[in-house]
């Protein structure tokens, strides 16, 4: 969890490359995000979205190129999922982010328990806190849910409220949010997005990825386009308007890119 | 809860409940068709005999269902450790020491069990169906197919720690048993392992990515299994101070119908090991309470299927969504009987 606040680049990345094999999944990827900067990370299927957030988020490293955090060099021997935790980066992912099965004050601390000695889990101080995050972050109110609810028994927009309610109780600088309103009916969708609200009201930087403009113009400081495993275009708001970055984007997956000029 | 729908909600918090009232039913019907046995306290202390190494391995196998694993291979784990202790015991008179062996010997086919299914990725009901027959088929070779006899064991102290009997009557082994229930369903329920565990049954992308080492997870589970075989093995082994190579071998389908007429859910994600416990007094009851009833040997695999049916439909229907759905119900059975006939209360004025 991080304290300092002085520094300039939540974060950035300089030449990063991953291959599968001898597919190239991303190439030569440059990407800066201030401290307080919502980007829009925009691109199709296999344009390698995810592969870049997997990257950021520790699950596997780049085959090569630089990472830096807080403006401080990542070394990727020693980073992993709870290293990218520790350096205040949290993900909220549209499907994998929590255990259906599970009672929602668990998956609140997966993988970071408050634990009594021995590795007991303290679920009385978790369940509590899970509470306080349930009320005051995401503003869950008299809807029949509980900490000790399911998951299952959620909708889509308030499974996203939970993960992002999560992210922001670990004090994240930077939230990464991958796709959270994919196959949500429009009114979850505005629900989701008034929680991303929070996140920038709160002043975190944040990587919202998506295909699909409408959301996430509105929220957004800037855009990256990323396409075949390269960033094509980065664009920030007041350059473009939504119509403009629409038809920029329509007439580039056409394979006019070469005539388009954002 | 707050928002007053459950005057029945409690029944499905109470964890392994519909499975506690068939094994209470079982019993009521058996002191019914059998009142000379099951009026006795000698039947009772046969289970208390006889069930402990199931449930043992009833709860390790709980917790790999959890995961979302299969495990075949504690059968030969059963075979394998009873031989090491005999064997370590008739060699070197030493059984404290071939205890420890044995456990370690559960441990090392679970770790290979879970090395295959963890690091190479391999089926768990793949590795352990070939570790079933790999460890099962060790046993038989090192052992030369033959049976070995400890009954100098029975004077000895280890005999009398874990299968001796308390007050002349209590076996032992049913204590430690119901101390490995109680230890692993804090395991489960409340400790960082279990909770992995459960995530990591329930979706293991999203374990991963909340930070959970889920192969080191796994491979730690299969050893804990093996271990909990071993320790099951011994127990059989000790009681009936004999080893004979096939022991365990009929244990596969009865314990992993005690898990899942516990509640457990073969899906994973979630573990009942208060329903494990019922779960196996029921498997490990059926057989004399049928006997013993009269109705003859050839019923007993009939009513075992039946009754096991039952538990899991009952379990269904109590479970979570049940409980509400019986609450709702019960409401509107319970609201009328609230005021005396005749006399409708107050708020409806009107009449």
């Amino acid at each position: 969890m991080a304290t300092a606040s002085n520094y300039k680049t939540a974060i950035r990345m300089e030449g990063i490359e991953k291959y599968f094999g001898n597919v190239a999944a991303l190439r030569g990827i440059n990407l800066e995000v201030g401290k307080d900067e919502v980007i829009g990370l925009i691109g199709d299927n296999g344009a390698g979205k995810s592969t870049l957030i997997k990257i950021i988020t520790g699950v596997f490293p780049p085959s090569s190129g630089e990472m830096y955090l807080r403006d401080q060099r990542v070394s990727f021997s020693g980073y992993s999922v709870r290293e990218a935790h520790k350096r205040g980066i949290e993900t909220v992912y549209q499907d994998k982010s929590l255990g259906e099965k599970q009672a929602l004050w668990r998956n609140f601390f997966i993988g970071r328990e408050i634990t009594l000695p021995f590795g007991f889990i303290d679920v009385k101080k978790e369940k509590k806190i899970a509470q306080g995050i349930m009320v005051d972050t995401i503003g869950f109110r008299g809807k029949g849910i509980t900490v000790e609810s399911r998951v299952s028994k959620l909708s889509g927009g308030e499974r996203q409220g939970v993960a992002i309610g999560r992210a922001m109780h670990f004090e994240a600088d930077l939230i990464i949010l991958d796709e959270p309103t994919v196959a949500l009916s429009l009114k979850e969708v505005r629900k989701v997005l008034s929680f991303v609200q929070k996140i920038k009201e709160a002043g975190k930087a944040c990587i919202y990825i998506t295909h699909d403009l409408q959301d996430v113009y509105q929220i957004s400081d800037r855009f990256v386009v990323l396409d075949r495993g390269e960033i094509v275009a980065s664009i920030t708001k007041n350059e473009i308007s939504l119509k403009e970055l629409d038809t920029f984007l329509l007439e580039y997956s056409h394979g006019l890119k070469d005539k388009v000029q954002p | 809860m707050k928002h007053g729908s459950s005057r029945f909600a409690f029944l499905g918090k109470i964890e392994g409940l519909p499975i506690a009232a068939v094994l209470a039913i079982l019993y009521v019907v058996f002191i019914f068709t059998a009142p000379s046995v099951f009026t006795g306290y000698r039947i009772y202390m046969s289970f208390f005999q006889t069930v402990p190494p199931m449930l043992v391995l009833a709860i390790g196998l709980t917790f790999i269902i959890t995961a979302g694993e299969i495990d075949l291979s504690f059968p030969a784990v059963v075979a394998l450790s009873g031989f090491v202790f005999t064997w370590v015991f008739k060699t070197y008179h030493a059984p404290w020491l071939g205890f420890v062996l044995a456990l370690a010997s559960g441990a090392l086919v679970g770790y290979i069990n879970g090395l295959l299914v963890a690091r190479l990725r391999v089926p768990s009901i793949m590795a352990t169906l070939a570790a079933q027959f790999f460890w099962y088929g060790v046993t038989l070779l090192i052992a030369g197919g033959l049976q070995i006899n400890i009954e100098e064991i029975q004077t000895n102290l280890i005999h009398t720690v874990f299968v001796g009997r308390i007050f002349g009557v209590f076996p032992a082994q049913a204590l430690w048993s119901l101390g490995v229930v109680i230890v692993f369903w804090f395991i489960l329920n409340r400790h960082k392992f279990g909770e992995a565990i459960m995530f990591i049954g329930d979706n293991a992308d999203v374990a991963r990515v909340m930070g959970i080492n889920v192969e080191a997870t796994r491979i730690k589970l299969f050893t804990m299994h093996g271990v909990l075989a071993a320790f099951a093995g011994l127990l059989l082994t000790i009681e009936i101070n004999v080893f004979f190579p096939t022991q365990g071998q009929g244990m596969l389908l009865p314990v992993m119908a005690a898990v899942f007429i516990g509640g457990t859910s073969i899906a994973g994600g979630q573990g009942a090991i208060v329903g494990t416990f019922f779960g196996s007094y029921i498997i490990g009851s059926l057989e004399a309470g049928v006997v013993a009833t009269g109705i003859g040997g050839y019923w007993v695999q009939l009513v075992e299927g039946l009754v096991m049916a039952a538990s899991v439909i009952l379990n269904v229907i109590i479970g979570d969504e049940g409980a509400s759905l019986l609450s709702r119900a019960a409401r509107k059975w319970a609201v009328p009987s609230q005021a005396p006939p005749g006399k409708e209360p107050a708020a409806r004025g009107d009449a």
